[in-house]
Formats: C-alpha cells, sequence, structure tokens
C-alpha cells in the first residue's frame, strides 16, 4: 500500500515540480538553439557548405516523401492496369504518329547540325552537340509556396550534381540547388532568386532574364531603350556563366515598354518551358556529350573524325578529342 | 525525472510526422498559400500538455525537419519553432487556464511571431515581401486550434501519453 501511493503521486505533482527545477535551464536552452540555428542559417545561405549534412538530413525525409508520393503511385498503376485495350491502343496509335512526325523533323534537325558543326570547323570553333541527358519524375510535394522549388526523383546517386541544368521538352525549367543521395531540389527560372543568362535568338542579343516570383513570367531588365527586341521574340540560353549549355529555348517575350525617362526599357518574357505542369523533366550533364541515336550515321561519323583531327593540328588540349571520338563511335556500331 | 515514467512517445512522434507529412502533402494552387501551420500547431499543443517532455529542443528539431521538407535554408523554421515552443513552455501554466477561445487567439499569436520571424529571416536574405494572404496560416490557426486541441487531448487521454 505505502509503496504505491509513493509511486502514484510524484506523478500527479511532477510536472510542475519538474518546471521549478527546470525554470532556468529552458531559457539556456532557448539561447542555444537559437544560437545554433542562427550558425546554421548563416553557414546554409552565405557559406553554402552544408551541402553533406542537408543530403544527410535529407534521408530522414525522404520516407515522408514516399509516403506523400503513394496515393499517386497507387492510382497510376491501377489507372494503367485497368485501362482498356482500346484506349491503349488509340494511345498506342497517336504516339506512334506522333513518334513519325518527330522523326521526320529530327533526320532534317540531324542534317543541319552536321552541316553546323562542318561550317563551325571551318571557323575553327568548338561545339557540343547533344548533352547526356537523364529523365526525372517530379515528386508530388509541395514546397514552400513563395519560393518555386520542385523535388525530382533523381539524386547524387544518379550522378546529379548542384548547379546541373533541368530542361522539360519545351524549354529550360531550372537547376538543381540540393543534391540528396535519392532526390534533389531545383529552383525554377521563375523563383525571385534565380537569372539565367540568355540570348535573342533573332539577333544575338545577350542579356539576364530574372525570375519574376510569378511562375509565367520572367523579367528582363538591362535591355537599353534602343535595343532591338520585339514581342514574339524566342530568347535562347546563351552559355555565357558555363552553367546552362547554350542553345536551348527558356522564354518567348510578350511585351517591351519603351519609357523614354528610363535608361532601360522594360520586357517582360513567357517561359516556353510548362514550368508547373511538367511530370517529367531532363537533367542535363553539359559538358558530356553524347551524339542522339536518332541522327544518321554517315553524316554524324563523317564529322567528327575532322573533330579529332583539328585539335591535334592545333596541338590543343589532348584530352577532349578521345571523348568526342567515342561519341561519334557510337551511331556506327547500330 | 525517470524514464520509466515517461509514456506514448511514439504518439508524440506520430503527430509530428502526421503534421510534417500535411505539410507537403499536394494542395491545389489556391489553397497552397491557406496551408495551416501544422507543425507549429503540434508543438503548441504538446508544449502546453507535457511542457517537462516537449519543449524547445523538440520545437527546434521539428523546426530542422520543416526546413528540410519544405526547402527553406536550414534553420529558419528552427529558429522560430524554438522560440514557440519557448514562450509556451514559459506560459503553459496561463494558457492551459484560459477558455478554449482565448487560448486560440493566444495561439494565433504565438502563430503570428512564428510567421514573422520567417519573414524577417527571408527578408533578410533578400526574398520579396509577403502579400496579405501570407498571414492566412495563423489566423487558420486560430480557427482550427479548437479541433486541433480536442483531437490531440483525445489521443493522449487513450494512449495515456504522460
Amino acid at each position: 500500500m505505502k509503496v504505491r501511493r509513493i509511486r502514484a503521486l510524484p506523478c500527479k505533482g511532477c510536472p510542475i515540480k519538474l518546471i521549478f527545477t527546470q525554470g532556468p535551464s529552458i531559457t539556456t536552452r532557448l539561447f542555444v538553439f537559437v544560437a545554433l540555428s542562427t550558425v546554421l542559417m548563416v553557414m546554409d545561405h552565405k557559406y553554402d557548405n552544408l551541402a553533406s549534412l542537408r543530403a544527410g538530413l535529407s534521408l530522414i525525409v525522404y520516407p515522408l516523401q514516399q509516403i506523400i508520393e503513394l496515393p499517386g503511385t497507387v492510382s497510376d498503376w491501377f489507372g494503367e492496369s485497368l485501362s482498356t485495350r482500346r484506349r491503349l491502343q488509340e494511345e498506342n496509335d497517336s504516339l506512334r504518329t506522333q513518334q513519325l512526325m518527330q522523326k521526320v523533323q529530327m533526320q532534317k534537325l540531324a542534317s543541319l547540325e552536321s552541316e553546323n558543326i562542318r561550317l563551325r570547323e571551318l571557323l575553327d570553333s568548338s561545339f557540343e552537340v547533344g548533352e547526356k541527358v537523364l529523365i526525372a519524375e517530379l515528386m508530388s510535394v509541395n514546397l514552400d509556396p513563395y519560393k518555386h522549388q520542385i523535388v525530382v526523383n533523381k539524386g547524387e546517386l544518379h550522378d546529379i550534381y548542384p548547379g546541373q541544368p533541368l530542361l522539360d521538352a519545351k524549354g529550360v525549367m531550372g537547376q538543381i540547388v540540393h543534391a540528396g543521395p535519392y532526390t534533389s531540389t531545383a529552383v525554377l527560372i521563375t523563383d525571385t532568386s534565380h537569372a539565367i543568362p540568355v540570348q535573342v535568338n533573332r539577333t544575338g542579343l545577350r542579356t539576364i532574364a530574372l525570375g519574376s516570383g510569378t511562375i509565367n513570367r520572367l523579367d528582363l531588365p538591362y535591355i537599353p531603350n534602343n535595343a532591338d527586341i520585339r514581342p514574339g521574340d524566342l530568347l535562347i540560353t546563351s552559355g555565357l556563366g558555363g552553367r546552362f549549355p547554350p542553345g536551348y529555348p527558356v522564354a518567348t517575350v510578350q511585351g517591351v515598354r519603351h519609357d523614354p525617362g528610363q535608361s532601360f526599357s522594360q520586357v517582360v518574357a513567357a517561359p516556353m518551358a510548362e514550368l508547373n505542369r511538367s511530370r517529367e523533366v531532363l537533367l542535363v550533364w553539359p559538358g558530356v556529350s553524347t551524339t542522339l541515336e536518332l541522327s544518321v550515321p554517315a553524316d554524324a561519323a563523317n564529322t567528327p573524325s575532322i573533330d579529332v583531327v583539328t585539335p591535334d593540328e592545333t596541338a590543343g588540349s589532348g584530352a577532349e578529342p578521345p571523348v568526342d571520338a567515342s561519341a561519334a563511335a557510337e551511331p556506327e556500331t547500330p | 525525472m525517470t524514464l520509466a515514467r515517461h509514456h506514448g512517445g511514439g504518439v508524440i512522434l506520430l503527430t509530428f510526422v502526421v503534421a510534417l507529412l500535411l505539410t507537403i502533402v499536394p494542395l491545389p494552387e489556391w489553397a497552397r498559400y491557406a496551408r495551416p501551420d501544422w507543425v507549429g500547431l503540434v508543438l503548441i499543443y504538446w508544449c502546453l500538455a507535457l511542457p517537462d517532455r516537449v519543449g524547445v529542443i523538440t520545437g527546434w528539431f521539428a523546426g530542422l525537419l520543416v526546413d528540410l521538407v519544405t526547402g527553406t535554408i536550414l534553420g529558419q523554421h528552427a529558429l522560430s519553432l524554438t522560440i514557440v515552443a519557448y514562450l509556451t513552455q514559459r506560459l503553459h501554466q496561463r494558457i492551459r487556464l484560459f477558455p478554449i477561445l482565448q487560448q486560440a487567439f493566444t495561439v494565433m499569436i504565438l502563430l503570428i511571431l512564428h510567421q514573422l520571424l520567417a519573414l524577417w529571416i527571408s527578408r533578410i536574405i533578400g526574398r520579396p515581401g509577403a502579400p496579405w494572404y501570407f498571414w492566412a496560416p495563423s489566423l487558420l490557426g486560430l480557427l482550427l486550434w479548437p479541433v486541433v486541441f480536442v483531437l490531440l487531448r483525445n489521443m493522449r487521454h487513450v494512449f495515456r501519453v504522460r
């Protein structure tokens, strides 16, 4: 009896007693943890050297993201396995026609590409043809609504690195900011912290497109009043800065407003990529070149052989030609 | 303060996990800005109910996880939730005695403080200011508090979390 009472009593009275005994230590803890978070923030924002910590911690978050993904995955699976034969056939037909159309376009593109390479060799300037790409899928998790960020289901294990460009079928989407082992976070080109070097396709005018914080708008604040730019112009990546490979479509100019009182005109552009609709995205390795399988073998095989010779003659860097040679050898084998 | 006295730590963990899941579950575009601050609500509840178990440290770790899942800079939510946890822990004896409506308003003020700190930090690192609906989560917190409170209290009683 006695033992029970003693055991039962502290339980009821404990919280109050403990609060009084712990009183000062709460404040100490507060200061410790506030200091710790401040240090974390400064390190994360100013010095950007928390990549490994973030990658490690993202392993804890990964299961949560998977749980969120689960209903979507299950419904996708059901949708795929329960769809009727007729619908599949229709889809197959439409995809086949689409592929045929694209193949025709690709033929033209391949010949243009090789012609471009030949011309560029005449000018002695090197040009990357195709880059190594990987298809990744968006994870259906929402991040901070005031930041334009997405999570893709590929990470460091797939050689993803921070700063890597991200495209969709229509244009540049953004770049990777944090790469975890299995997933990585990317920032979209419309985020207010993002800027991308672009070039007007028609005139070659180079400028920078800043994210506006609105998902369908990019701002081009550094265009002089007398510059040749008009609505409908296509903006492509210029390749300056070395982060985005050159030549990918970024946006189309929507409106140009000249204000004689201002030194720059106000230009607004709409991103080409479907930033809030795409489900599949392409990750690109700008340095690593591979020739596309669809390119015409004869042309593609001819031109890089010249490419191998020219650097030898000019006694340039010896490391690069073999890469081109192996890439060129690919189309010959099939 | 022996470990044997503690009971139902798993339940507390579970509520935080559910809150984190609700933080990243996809919402339609119009509702994205009005997502209630689930982690904040759950943290405030546990700080009121079990101030000797859940407090500054739990708040910090919960905040760090929120930073990770929502992609903000590491430490932003950790800092603000730490302060919210501290204040709740400090004032828990008073807040506990409030009628539910007054309690809800206190919670709203705590959540507004949480958001204000987040806003300051994002302004310091150079992000743009907030539109009026930035404060919607705190108002929703006011409306949701009675529900969250009753739900978690019942849960605490059923699973005898002490």
